[in-house]
């Protein structure tokens, strides 16, 4: 009985310390429709692992991943903006990876993929999390600065020496690796929430962009609890309760927080 | 390379898309030299200064740096994302080779001490153009490379923010690669002068410039007449479209004198 319930905890923990920090940089470098763009690609993963029979974490994290070498490669096109290739990626995906679920013979629960099934989170889901969380810290933290510099001004970081093109590949994995994992914490169509609006949240009480993550960490970590909660209480579905959380807690720092950010 | 050479480009062409952004261009930047680059919007001015940071190849020609030469580079603006909180100090101290004390001299020597506290997004035009230009001063530079510094300042202090260019190189001895098109106030701090469009139309010192057909031409006599106010008085000048107007007009100071 507390077994799940723990497990959901941990792994919403896990999830919602690491998307602190990551989210800041998709909420700076305006990428918000880029992480919604790899949740719905993620779906056409689910497709394929069941297709193929392969392990659905992997299977997600491969398509995830694919989708974000995509989009750096195809940085140099032309005649289309950003804005409508990543429209164009999201839904193609997200369509394709229903028509094939649905040549499965497999009895899937869509709706469990789409809006997340934190309680069933076992001890294997808890593993590919627990390793993607660490992965994405680890390298997070080593190239924080870098990726600041970057997101500050690209060519200026490029004049002192950093690869920008490597760091901008680095950012989008690990975005994709994180979405890939907090599929079951929220959902593919719930995800970018957990990116955005912890970030959103804390920007009002922070002066610099390490403040700006740490209080993102503890907004989502403070959601998942309350999500989780709720569910526990009034027995509403996790994922959704914890981005109402989010939202709640977003609402309560506008309105409460200084109001000149100078 | 003459041994004072920090910089030498040969013969740089650049395509893109077919289209020939830069046609055969040769220029040398010495130490204790300051070389500003003019010329109209698409004359290629940001390409080849892309080229001389090494952040583009060019399609032909050659470029030679002194070996392990130190960059400072300006670039034209800096946007922050109003969801970024930044500290002057923060963003400094993301300087590659930035070192507390080093952070506090460039600071100082640019006059933005009393800035290191705030944040970005609170800073006027003019006070982040200081603050992007001790950036650069961060990584002690032997050559600088500033790119249109004083955009979105005003009259008033560009002149002082050219003053303060001219001290740097002073006391730093680095050479300056100048983009502007800020004619009339660059000129007296400017050892040479290119004037650009997509190939050199002419070089030389501001003075000899100044009179070229080639420059008057490109930029057409009014702005040539707003430079030339300091040192003398036609009594006519062109309009965009090479019409005279009368000198009432022409005398106008500034403000006229941006076509672009």
């Amino acid at each position: 009985m507390l077994g799940f319930i723990l497990n959901a905890l941990l792994a919403g923990l896990m999830v919602a310390a690491i998307a602190g920090p990551l989210g800041c940089f998709v909420v700076w470098r305006r990428m918000s429709y880029f992480g919604d763009t790899l949740a719905h690609s993620a779906l056409f993963g689910i497709a394929l692992g069941l297709l193929l029979e392969i392990n659905l974490e992997l299977a997600v994290i491969m398509a995830c991943t694919v989708l974000a070498v995509v989009l750096v490669l195809m940085d140099n096109r032309r005649g289309l903006s950003t804005d409508t290739i990543l429209g164009i990626l999201a839904h193609s995906s997200l369509a394709l990876g229903l028509v094939i679920i649905s040549f499965t013979d497999n009895q899937v629960n869509l709706l469990s993929y789409l809006f997340g099934d934190l309680l069933t989170v076992s001890t294997l889901n808890l593993a590919w999390i627990g390793i993607a969380t660490f992965i994405v810290m680890v390298l997070l933290f080593q190239n924080w600065n870098k990726l600041l510099a970057m997101t500050l001004h690209e060519e200026l970081a490029q004049v002192e020496g950093i690869n920008t093109k490597a760091m901008r590949l680095l950012l989008m994995l690990l975005i994709a690796l994180i979405v890939a994992v907090s599929m079951k914490v929220v959902g593919i169509l719930l995800i970018t929430s957990l990116l955005i609006i912890p970030p959103a949240c804390a920007r009002t009480f922070a002066r610099t962009p390490e403040a700006m993550a740490l209080i993102a960490s503890a907004v989502g970590c403070l959601a998942v609890c309350g999500g989780i909660a709720s569910s526990w209480f009034w027995d509403t579905p996790t994922g959704p309760s914890i981005v109402v959380m989010a939202s709640l807690l977003f609402v309560i720092g506008r309105l409460s927080g200084p109001g000149e950010r100078a | 390379m003459n041994s004072n050479t920090l910089l030498s480009a040969r013969a740089i062409s650049l395509q893109y898309d077919q289209r020939q952004v830069l046609q055969n261009i040769s220029l040398d930047i010495n130490e204790r030299q300051i070389v500003t680059l003019i010329g109209p919007n698409g004359a290629g001015k940001t390409s080849l200064v892309k080229i001389v940071l090494g952040l583009a190849r060019p399609t032909a020609g050659s470029i030679e740096r002194r070996k392990g030469i130190r960059v400072g580079y300006m670039p034209q603006r800096l946007h922050v994302d109003q969801s970024m909180p930044v500290s002057v100090n923060k963003f400094l101290n993301l300087a590659a080779n930035a070192r507390p004390e080093r952070i506090d001299s460039a600071l100082d020597e640019v006059g933005a001490g009393s800035l290191k506290n705030s944040q970005l997004h609170s800073l006027s035009g003019g006070e982040l153009q200081r603050v992007l230009l001790a950036r650069a001063l961060i990584q002690d530079p032997q050559l600088l490379v500033l790119d249109e510094p004083a955009q979105g300042v005003d009259v008033n202090g560009q002149a002082e923010l050219y003053r303060l260019i001219a001290d740097i190189r002073d006391r730093h001895g680095c050479g300056i690669l100048l983009v502007s098109h800020d004619l009339h106030l660059v000129m007296s701090a400017t050892d040479e002068v290119i004037c650009l469009n997509q190939h050199v139309c002419c070089h030389g010192h501001p003075e000899q410039v100044s009179n070229d057909p080639a420059y008057l031409e490109l930029f057409g006599k009014k702005d040539a007449e707003t430079l030339a106010v300091y040192t003398h008085h036609h009594n006519h000048s062109h309009d965009l479209a090479g019409e005279v107007i009368s000198s009432d007009d022409a005398d106008k100071p500034s403000g006229s004198g941006h076509h672009h």
